[in-house]
């Protein structure tokens, strides 16, 4: 066994917790910090009550997390997926083409392989880690990334209320059903309307606890995770993930720990202001910082490749391995959007390819390190395909259905569904033939054990990508 | 001139706090001006001000204070300077060199063609360079101004008509639109879509150097309808493919634009219920004339001066309430009477009572660029090193010249995470103490910021109050939050008083260096 290896014993305390060990982490809270306001506690036993409708079902372990890839830009499902057995495929795309030759073959599949730089990926598809959704897509395809991401992160074809897994966050801690906050604003009729029930007794709106369901890492927390009372807590980079000053001098940290750990009076700071909003996130940051820089401090076992995605999910890996209470990750790569200088089997698309590979291979050989690969499903999407034909700039523009991705042993492996025509087409792009609610709908029924009918607000089954263990 | 000096603690004007804003978009008047509302003038329509500049503006009134501010081409200020740059780094390469390149590539030259490749990555790297040169330039520019709302608006154009130097890839080409947007930038709306639609930035950035008459690239139309000028629901799929049509053939040559008649496609187009031959031109008249045009920017304008607003698709104006809807139909009509002039505009928003509603004072977040320039020009800190605050700017969220999408910044709350708090936290602590944050070399930079002058008007008015910490306090506290939350405002005392109690230069940089940490301190 390498040394690496034995750190990892030694500094992962606990194996994949149970749920009684779970209920417990609301005394891992409370100790987390001295000062734990009452409310931290509060939501420690919102994650208990989380846990408390969860059925056990063989095979599944009780701690699930869900890692969520976004590939920002448009990804070339085409290039990615290669219908190398179409000939439309190659008529279609006489400069930026795969040939045949160079395509990665998957078992089981005829007439259609990945992009020569997913090396990565074969691998885990070889070891049944991984799946292949085709042609996912919505009906009415919109084509501006911003609407069809925030399509995407809402659910929502109208691209409107909270995110998907915000939602979810929402409907296991508090009950709700699809609301409104994903439009960053305080009401749904704009700024002048006060929230009535402000204090109504009802949950305060105090969303995140030192152990976030949700941590996005990134600048921004995405749409997809922000729910109406559960926000995720996001980051960039750990070390500056504190307040610098309180090293100037030492009589700068109580007044300091003090005022940044106020919570908003009621009737003297509106519950819906900006300024409530700030108060709150200052103080999760406080609670935040603490535990989290210790855990992204613990180095990974394994090698991550260079570039950004390797080291958001070396850090997710080393989150997962501290035991922190997050039941969802989320991370961002790209830009696929690929106008022009594509490139084919080498080029721009193929290095972000090789990138999402080898970067989600590495993750999973550092769960496999730590012992953690059962708890873990990972799910990559875009925003939208790109069109069938390049366009004149040895590039193409953007499009309509993709392929999906899921990682993880309890991902149904292989190849689901067909590959969208190249013939039948709809004004030169492709038809969707899954709709991607249908995924979401699997993996939080079948994985996060939650009720995906209420919180996508529709029945959605269509496509089961989970091992029914 | 001379200013009576007023203290902060005898000018709060007693108005209610109403459960709904006012509507009224009457002129302020001018009793009901004061230091609050100056400041809260200097922060919206600048960078903030020092306690000095409050009271000036505070004594003007509202007439005199909101004209100055926006006829500030009567202000002497800096010339822009052509040379100021390089342009030359990544001109194209000349009539000899494409034909020594090509003749390589004929000749599989490998050696040759090395050779090319090492110049073409030399001159991106410089380029890399001088556009950090050129951010660090528009920082400075944003700081020493003494026409803070020229810089504040075309921060504001920026953020709208979004263009980043990643696609680009030419730095001068930024430069070049920083000016246009500048030169626009209280002007006229109108004139700047037509400059847009010639801008070689914004060419390239949304490929309309690549849009050929069979082959029309819809990018720039389609922008500049949903993102720009008109909204999503205000135009049709079949609009934008018309519009990319008319604008067939605008490109650009090295600096210039370029008509290139050739690729331009005469034929009848027919956007938004006009129909004709419609070229570029036609294009941008065809959305000028939509009521949905005035609209969309006086949308725009008040989120980014008054109140946010979810986006239009969400919330339609019909959907507001009706003050809202009352206040920006005033702003979209004014702007229209002004076939598209932006000063009548904002002069009406800067003078009315809605835009002085203590519902809004003090509820914006702060945008990371008015966040660091602010507190530069408020507190008179020292500049610092430029590198280190636009490294901070792109970590809170505002790399400048690097919006994240063409949509621009998102502001607000998307502002505001776990993270970005605490990087706002440091980056104040870095500008008062010169204690550079995580990550660069560890000594600090040793000019020492010298707070004394904060006090200086504060002692005119009244030198007893200004040694006592329990009015000091006070004093900081309305200037630099323009609040006095009471929990925070003892804990600050208690401390003041625990370092001996005299307010020392040192414990007046202490004290900032706390309030600059307050979440209320990431609002104006």
């Amino acid at each position: 066994m390498p040394s690496a290896f034995c750190e990892t014993l030694m500094t992962t305390p606990r194996p994949a917790f149970t749920r009684r060990e779970f209920l417990g982490s609301s005394l891992t809270l409370a100790s987390a910090s001295l000062a734990v306001p009452a409310f931290l506690q509060g939501t420690a036993l919102g994650m208990h009550e989380m846990l408390h409708g969860l059925s056990s079902a063989p095979g599944i372990p009780d701690d699930r997390i869900l890692v969520v890839v976004q590939l920002g830009g448009g990804n070339d499902g085409l290039n990615t997926v290669v219908p190398f057995g179409m000939n439309q495929y190659y008529r279609a795309r006489p400069g930026i083409n795969i040939p045949e030759k160079e395509v990665l073959t998957l078992s089981g599949s005829d007439g259609i392989g990945i992009h020569p730089a997913m090396t990565g990926f074969k691998d885990l598809f070889d070891n049944s880690l991984a799946a292949i959704v085709q042609g996912v897509g919505y009906p009415n395809p919109n084509r501006s990334h911003f609407k069809s991401m925030d399509i995407w992160q809402t659910a929502d074809t109208t691209a409107t209320g909270d995110g998907w897994l915000g939602r979810y966050f929402d409907a296991e801690c508090c009950g709700y059903g699809k609301g409104e906050s994903g439009t960053a604003t305080k009401s749904p009729k704009g700024h002048i309307d006060k929230e009535p029930n402000d204090k109504a007794g009802g949950p305060s709106p105090k969303a995140q606890t030192s152990d976030s369901p949700g941590i996005a890492i990134g600048r921004s927390a995405p749409l997809a995770m922000q729910g109406r009372q559960i926000k995720p807590i996001s980051f960039e980079s750990a070390d500056l993930f504190r307040w610098a000053g309180q090293d100037i001098h030492q009589s700068l940290k109580d007044p300091y720990n003090q005022i940044a750990r106020r919570e908003p009076v009621p009737g003297e700071v509106p519950s819906d202001s900006n300024a409530a909003f700030l108060m709150r996130t200052s103080l999760d940051a406080q609670v935040s910082s603490e535990l989290i820089r210790k855990a992204v401090a613990m180095r990974p076992t394994t090698q991550f490749p260079a570039g950004q995605l390797g080291s958001q999910l070396a850090m997710v890996s080393s989150m997962i391995r501290a035991g922190l209470k997050t039941r969802v990750y989320y991370v961002t790569h790209g830009s696929f959007d690929t106008h022009s200088g594509q490139g084919g089997q080498q080029g721009r698309h193929a290095n972000l390819l090789r990138e999402f590979a080898s970067s989600v291979k590495a993750f999973y050989d550092e769960m496999k390190a730590q012992g953690n690969t059962d708890r873990v499903m990972t799910l990559a999407f875009s925003e939208f395909g790109r069109r069938v034909s390049q366009n004149a700039s040895q590039g193409t523009d953007h499009g309509t259905a993709a392929p999906m991705f899921l990682f993880g042993p309890m991902v149904k492996p292989g190849i689901h569904g067909d590959h969208p025509s190249l013939q039948d087409l709809d004004d030169g792009d492709l038809k969707y033939k899954i709709d991607f609610r249908s995924v979401y709908a699997s993996v939080l029924d079948d994985w996060m054990k939650a009720d995906s009918k209420a919180i996508l607000e529709g029945s959605y089954r269509g496509v089961s990508v989970v091992k029914k263990a | 001139m001379t200013t009576q000096p007023t203290s902060p603690a005898t000018t709060d004007k007693d108005t209610p706090r109403p459960g709904k804003a006012s509507a009224s978009m009457t002129a302020i008047r001018p009793e009901r001006f004061g230091y609050e509302q100056a400041r809260h003038l200097l922060w919206r329509a600048g960078f903030g001000g020092t306690p000095a500049q409050i009271q000036t503006l505070a004594a003007w009134g509202p007439e005199r204070s909101v004209d100055y501010l926006l006829d500030y081409d009567k202000v002497n200020a800096d010339p822009i300077k052509g040379d100021l740059f390089d342009r030359d780094i990544m001109s194209p390469l000349s009539q000899e060199d494409r034909e020594a390149y090509r003749k390589a590539q004929r000749a599989q030259d490998e050696d040759a063609l090395a050779k090319f490749r090492a110049e073409r990555q030399n001159r991106e790297r410089s380029d890399r360079a001088q556009m950090t040169e050129i951010q660090k330039w528009w920082l400075k520019r944003m700081i020493e101004t003494p026409r803070p709302l020229e810089e504040k608006m075309t921060l504001f154009w920026h953020g709208i008509l979004a263009t980043n130097y990643r696609t680009i890839e030419n730095s001068y080409h930024m430069y070049l639109q920083n000016q246009m947007l500048r030169r626009n930038a209280v002007g006229n709306f109108g004139t700047m879509l037509f400059e847009l639609i010639r801008d070689p930035a914004m060419i390239k950035y949304l490929d309309n150097d690549e849009s050929r008459k069979n082959r029309p690239n819809e990018n720039l139309a389609r922008e500049i309808m949903e993102l720009f000028a008109l909204g999503v629901g205000n135009y049709t799929e079949k609009d934008i493919k018309e519009g990319a049509r008319a604008l067939t053939g605008y490109t650009f040559r090295d600096d210039d634009f370029f008509y290139d008649q050739q690729n331009h496609d005469n034929g009848e187009k027919s956007i938004l219920g006009k129909k004709a031959p419609l070229d570029g031109d036609g294009f941008v008249k065809a959305i000028l004339e939509t009521r949905a045009c005035s609209a969309y920017i006086a949308r725009r304008v008040y989120t980014f001066f008054v109140a946010e607003l979810p986006p239009m698709e969400r919330l339609p104006d019909r959907d507001l309430d009706p003050t809202t809807r009352t206040v920006l139909s005033s702003l979209s009509g004014t702007l229209l009477a002004g076939k598209y002039d932006l000063k009548p505009m904002l002069r009406k928003l800067f003078l009315s009572e809605h835009f002085y509603d203590q519902r809004f004072m003090g509820d914006q977040i702060k945008s990371p660029v008015v966040l660091v320039v602010g507190a530069m020009r408020s507190l008179n800190t020292p500049v610092r090193d430029l590198g280190i605050l636009n490294d901070a700017l792109d970590l809170m969220g505002q790399n400048i010249f690097f919006p994240p999408s063409v949509k621009g910044w998102e502001g607000g709350r998307s502002w505001i995470n776990t993270s970005t708090l605490f990087v706002r936290q440091n980056i104040l602590t870095f500008l008062l103490t010169g204690k550079k944050p995580v990550g660069y070399d560890a000594t600090a930079d040793s000019t020492k910021y010298d707070p004394s002058g904060l006090l200086s008007e504060f002692a005119k008015a009244d030198p007893s109050a200004s040694t006592d910490p329990g009015r000091v306090v006070d004093y900081m506290m309305k200037l630099t939050l323009g609040r006095t939350p009471p929990s925070a405002k003892e804990t600050l005392a208690n401390f003041a008083r625990s370092r001996g109690g005299a307010i020392t230069p040192d414990v007046m940089t202490a004290l900032l260096l706390i309030i600059t940490t307050m979440p209320e301190y990431q609002l104006c």
